[in-house]
Parts: C-alpha cells; structure tokens; sequence
C-alpha cells in the first residue's frame, strides 16, 4: 500500500481521494435520505444547477495549476449575464449576438489581467480582486435593477431539454418520465473533456504544470513562462465568460447580484477536486467532482430539513477543512515517506 | 533605511494626489464645521471628518493584516466573516435571552473582553490550519469566509438584537463634549499600541525573518509555526476592536452586510502601503496610511453622487492605476527612459 502510495504522482493521490470521497457521499445520501437521490433526475439536476460552477471551476483549476488565482470569475458572470439581459431585451439583439459579447467581454478581462500578472509580474490576487470589484462595478452601471429576460428566441434555448436516452423515473402521477439535462450541462461536459486533453495531452497543457511546480526549471526548459501565464489567466477569463453564458442560460435573468460568491464556491471546488494554490498540482477530471461534491453537499443539507440558511454555510466550510486537512496530511506523510 | 523611505512614498503620494484633486474639484472637501447633533453634543462634521471616522476600522485591520501577510505571504480572507462573528457574540452577551433588553444584561467591556476571546480563537483555528497543517493562508481563511457569517446568525438564533442603552453607541460614535468621532481615538489607541510592541519587542523583526525565509529563521532559533500562528492571533484582536466600532455604530447587526469585503479593503490597504503580498518585509505605517487613502478615495467618490454598487468599478481603476505605477517591472522601464532622456540631454548639451 505504501509503495503503490509512494509510486502515485500527486495528482493521481489527491485525485482518487476526491472520487472516493464523492461516492461514499452520494452512496451515504442514498442509504439516509431514501429514494430522492436514486432517482437520475435528482443526479442531473444537480448537473443543471451547477453547469456554470463546474466551467468556472475548469478555468480556476488552470490558473491554479499554473500557480495563480483568479478571483474575478464570479464577477464576470454577473456582468454576462446582466450586459446579455440588456443586449437581449432593451436593445433588441439576438441569442448569437449575444454570445459574442459574452465572450467578449471574457477575453477583453482576461486579456488585461493576464497582461498585468505575467508581463508586469502584479499579484495575481491584486489583479483579479480590482478585476472582481470592476466588474461588479460595472453590472450595477449598466443596469441597476434585475429583470427576467423575455426575448423569444433566448427563452426557446433556454427551454431546450437534452434528454437522456434509457434513464428515467416513474412520477406521482404514474408517468414515465425521462431524465433530461440543459444545454448548459453538455456544454460543460464539453469544455471539461476538452481542458482534461489539453492538460494531460498537449504541449502546452504540460508547459501549465510546469511553470506552476517550478518557474525556474520551467524556463530552463525552454518554456515562456510569461506566455504560459499569460494564456492561462486568458482561458480562465474566457472560460467565465463562457460559464457567464451558461449561468444566464439557466437562471434567464440580469442581476447584480447574480453569482455571488461564485469565485469562493470554484476555488473550493477546485481545492476539493485535488488542485493546489501553491501550482503544478491539479486534475480536471477532481475538479469536476470536486463541483459535484459540494453541490451533493448542499443537496443533502436542504433535504434533511436543515432549512436554516446557515446549515449550507457551515457545512461547506466542514468539508473543506476536512479535506485540506486531508490533503495536508497525505502530502506531508508522502513527503516523509519520500526522504526516507 | 532607504527602502523603507520609498515605500512609504507610495501611500503618501497617493494620499496628495487624492487629496489635490479634491482642491481642484471641489474645495468645500475640506471644510470641518462644528455643530450640534439632535441630542445636543458639539459635533465636527466634515468630508475629512468622515474620512478619519470611518477609516478607522481599516486601519486597525490593516495592523493585524499586515503581520499576517509578512509571515505567511498569504492574506487572511475571513475578516469580514470573523467581525460578523465577534459583533454577534457582543449582543449575544449585552443582551442575554431576550432581543431587545431595556438594560444591559452584563457589561459591556464583559461583553467586549468575550468577544475579543471568540475573535482570537478563531483567529488561532486559521493560525493552526496555516502553520501546523501547512495550508495556504488564503485557502486557509476560505473555511472562516464561507461559515463565519452563518455562525455569527446561528450565535444569535438569527434574531436581529437591538440596544438601546446609549453608552454602547459611545464606542462607534460620539461621547458626550469630544467632537471628534470615537472610533479614530480607538484606532490611535491601536496604532501606538503596535508601535509599542514594534519598538520594544522583536516581533516585528521576527515575523520579517519568518516572512523572507522559513527555513533559516528555523536555523537562527526562531520558531517559524508559533509566529505564523501569533500573527493570526492578533489578527483576531484586532477583529474584535472592529467588531466593537462596528456593532456600535448600528447598536445591532445585520449578518450579511456587516464588515462586507472589508476583507478586500484590509488587503488592498496593505499593497497599497507598498508592502510586498508574498510576505517579507514590512512597514506598519504604510499600510496604516494606506487604510486612511482607501477611505478617503471611498468618501471622494460618494461625493461625487457615485453609487454605493458602482464603487467598487471606480476603485478597481484606481487600484490598477496605483499598482501598475509602482510594479518593478515598470518602474524600472520609467527609470530607464527617464535616464536615456537625460543623457540625450547631456550629449546635446556638449554638441
């Protein structure tokens, strides 16, 4: 066991930490709360609610391994979803239309930011924070009070259902019913099989890993660092506007207060999925049931009757201690285990 | 000596920059007038007045965060929720069992002294998570910033307590005959206390050994995990202090809102101070002044009708502005330029 311990890279550890740990979860859910979570249904709603979380946390994973941060995630999706609410219904535009300046407005975020940290070396954290504060800022200028959004067009998307052939559930009413997932959900499936390649595939996905281990040794392997960072923090920013799009996808509406606190939830996912803060370690593949963990969590609470607002809190904040815990202690056993 | 001279430029600078730009626009910024408040007690009011009022908070903040940030080169991101934490158990205590008591149920330095005990245990739960187990200090913190808000409701059975004893507003506002605002005398009370510790203690020299280099403090003899861990100990007092200032001034609590994103302005108080956010070296007196610059650029813009939810845009400009001037990397170019203009000169002078 201990050899087999030793002989796993880092990743692969905290990785299989993270599944298991999301099994036993859900399994435990089954086994206490009854039917509910047998249901497919209640798995991909969990899939619909957090489709957005799950590309935030794609980006935030990358920024991470490379040894960054990126707080300003949350705002940007805010800011989305408010200037597509606006482009939709005031100005009369159209769903593609739309798109764009949601991609946009990712890219022109992380086009700036990721100028200032890699060629103008600026904290990450600094950055992304003015980030943050400039583009809740800027949701609240460009409209101040949340609205429903009623074009046509957009609502028929947002109607669309992917249904999921053979899995379903049989209703109060004795009907069978398919299970189904948003579009949403297949884009985020998408976007997590795509970065799960390029990160374990490509050139440039080793060259992340690289720089967030070690810049030194990075460059003197011939990789531009600043370049890499600076790609990095450019795909986060796109990845939220992306993950803005989807998050108005689902909820069909502008508000300032849209994605609060989303930035915390995709660090958390992230650290739950495996990824560090110090860079070089991470897993897309942990970072995905790194989202579905804690939103199983907050399933579990609100069905056990802990209504309370302040149940969800804490025991989200438990889980992450334990888990940093974990992690922490695993790390430094391995590492002990290395010396010797 | 000279390092220490040109960072603690960068605040100032900004602060005269701030403030010459209000002479510019508008110089009824700085008229203090004295009148008379509702109860009858003389009272300074003024843009400037506001700006030393509510800016303590953040200066006292800005201490603690300061020597978290020299030891552990990381941030503490759970202020806000620790203040929301602390402010709670003050009512909880003056209050006892019934929300809106007619008298105080204990008194109110009891109730101050329970709080500051809360806060610094909590304090010392991220110190453990960051020093013992080795977490980053900002991920550390995560686990306070998403729990502190509930447990603060969860402390008071999410009842909305209210004071009416007027002594407990002293704290946060006026005591009867001082115009000046309570809250900026506290926070000099902080400020020559840490100046204190800083001048006869070797704190301030160890926390900067830990900060620049763990494992050689370790071999000069320090202690690197018990600093870490004092630093987010006083962190937790200071917390308590805010707290106080903070639940005075409403004489109750709102969980949600109370000290939301201070945790950003502590932070950004401390870069704004020029101190180094990978840890390191230190000087107290930047970042102090950096919290006063941060609130006075806040009041700058109420001023000028900004709305309380488009703030954080004009700031996020400003900070931009403030850290792409003063990055090495920059500054460095600047430097260059600036001296190929004046050899340009020289060359030209001497054709």
């Amino acid at each position: 066991m201990t050899k087999k311990l030793k002989n796993m890279t880092d990743t692969n550890l905290l990785l299989t930490i993270t599944i298991v740990v999301f099994f036993l979860m859900y399994i435990g859910a089954i086994v206490f709360q009854g039917k509910g979570f047998l249901k497919p249904q209640t798995f991909f709603n969990i899939l619909n609610a957090n489709a957005a979380l799950i590309i935030l946390s794609c980006g935030m994973s990358l920024v991470m391994i490379t040894g960054g941060i990126d707080i300003s995630v949350g705002g940007v999706t805010a800011l989305v979803s408010m200037c597509c609410a606006v482009y939709l219904d005031y100005k009369g535009g159209n769903v593609v239309g739309s798109l764009f300046i949601a991609l946009g407005i990712g890219l022109a975020f992380g086009l700036v930011q990721g100028f200032l940290v890699a060629y103008l070396d600026i904290q990450p954290f600094i950055v992304s924070l003015a980030g943050m504060f400039f583009a809740r800022g800027m949701t609240t200028i460009v409209n101040t009070n949340p609205f429903n959004v009623a074009n046509e067009e957009f609502v028929a998307l947002k109607e669309t259902r992917v249904i999921i052939p053979g899995l379903g559930s049989v209703n109060k009413l004795g009907k069978y019913v398919n299970a189904y997932v948003e579009i949403g959900v297949v884009v985020a499936i998408i976007i997590v099989i795509l970065m799960f390649i390029v990160l374990r595939w490509t050139k440039l996905g080793r060259s992340f890993y690289a720089v967030g281990g070690n810049k030194q040794s990075a460059l003197m392997l011939g990789i531009n660092v600043k370049r890499t960072k600076f790609l990095s923090h450019v795909i986060c920013s796109l990845l939220a506007g992306i993950g803005g799009y989807v998050y108005f996808l689902h909820v069909g509406s502008g508000a300032a207060s849209h994605a609060a606190g989303a930035e915390m939830n995709a660090i958390a996912s992230s650290i739950i999925g495996g990824t560090m803060l110090t860079g070089g370690v991470g897993n897309i593949a942990g970072t995905f049931f790194g989202v579905l963990s804690l939103s199983t969590i907050q399933n579990i609470v609100s069905s056990a009757g802990l209504d309370q607002a302040w149940w969800t809190g804490i025991t989200i904040a438990a889980m992450l201690c334990l888990f940093l815990v974990i992690q922490s202690v695993v790390m430094s056993r391995k590492n002990a285990a290395m010396k010797k | 000596m000279k390092k220490i001279n040109t960072q603690i430029f960068i605040p100032i600078a900004a602060l005269l920059i701030l403030l010459l730009f209000n002479l510019i626009a508008d110089p009824s910024f700085f008229k203090v007038t004295l009148g008379y408040n509702s109860v009858g007690n003389p009272v300074l009011s003024g843009y400037l007045m506001t700006v030393l009022d509510c800016g303590s908070e953040l200066a006292i903040l800005a201490i603690g965060m300061t020597l978290v940030t020299a030891a552990t080169g990381g941030q503490d991101i759970s202020v806000g929720a620790a203040i929301a934490i602390a402010g709670s158990v003050i009512l909880r205590v003056l209050c006892g069992h019934d929300s809106r008591p007619t008298e105080l149920q204990a008194p109110i330095i009891v109730a101050f002294l329970v709080a500051c005990v809360v806060a610094m245990l909590f304090g010392a739960f991220n110190g453990v998570l960051v020093s013992i187990f080795k977490i980053q200090p900002m991920v550390a913190t995560l686990i306070l910033y998403t729990a502190g808000r509930s447990i603060a409701a969860w402390i008071n059975n999410n009842e909305l307590p209210i004071i009416s004893d007027p002594k407990f507003g002293y704290f946060g506002g006026l005591i009867p005959g001082i115009a000046i605002p309570t809250p900026f005398f506290i926070a000099m009370g902080c400020v020559i206390v840490a100046a204190l510790v800083l001048k006869f203690t070797n704190l301030g020299l160890y926390t900067q050994a830990v900060g620049i280099n763990e494992s050689s403090s370790r071999l000069n003899g320090l202690n690197p995990t018990f600093i870490k861990f004092l630093t987010f100990v006083i962190l937790g007092l200071c917390v308590a202090v805010t707290a106080l200032i903070k639940v005075s001034r409403l004489s109750s609590i709102n969980y949600s809102v109370i000290a939301k994103d201070i945790e950003m302005d502590a932070i950004l108080a401390v870069a704004l101070g020029g101190n180094s956010l990978s840890g390191g070296k230190f000087n107290m007196w930047s970042s102090i002044i950096g919290a006063y610059v941060i609130q006075l650029l806040t009041t700058t813009l109420y001023k000028f009708n900004v709305q309380s939810d488009a703030l954080p845009a004009y700031k996020a400009v400003v900070v931009i502005l403030l850290v792409v001037f003063s990055a090495p990397t920059v500054r460095d170019k600047m430097e260059e330029i600036s001296k190929k203009i004046k050899t340009r000169k020289v060359t030209k002078g001497v054709v």
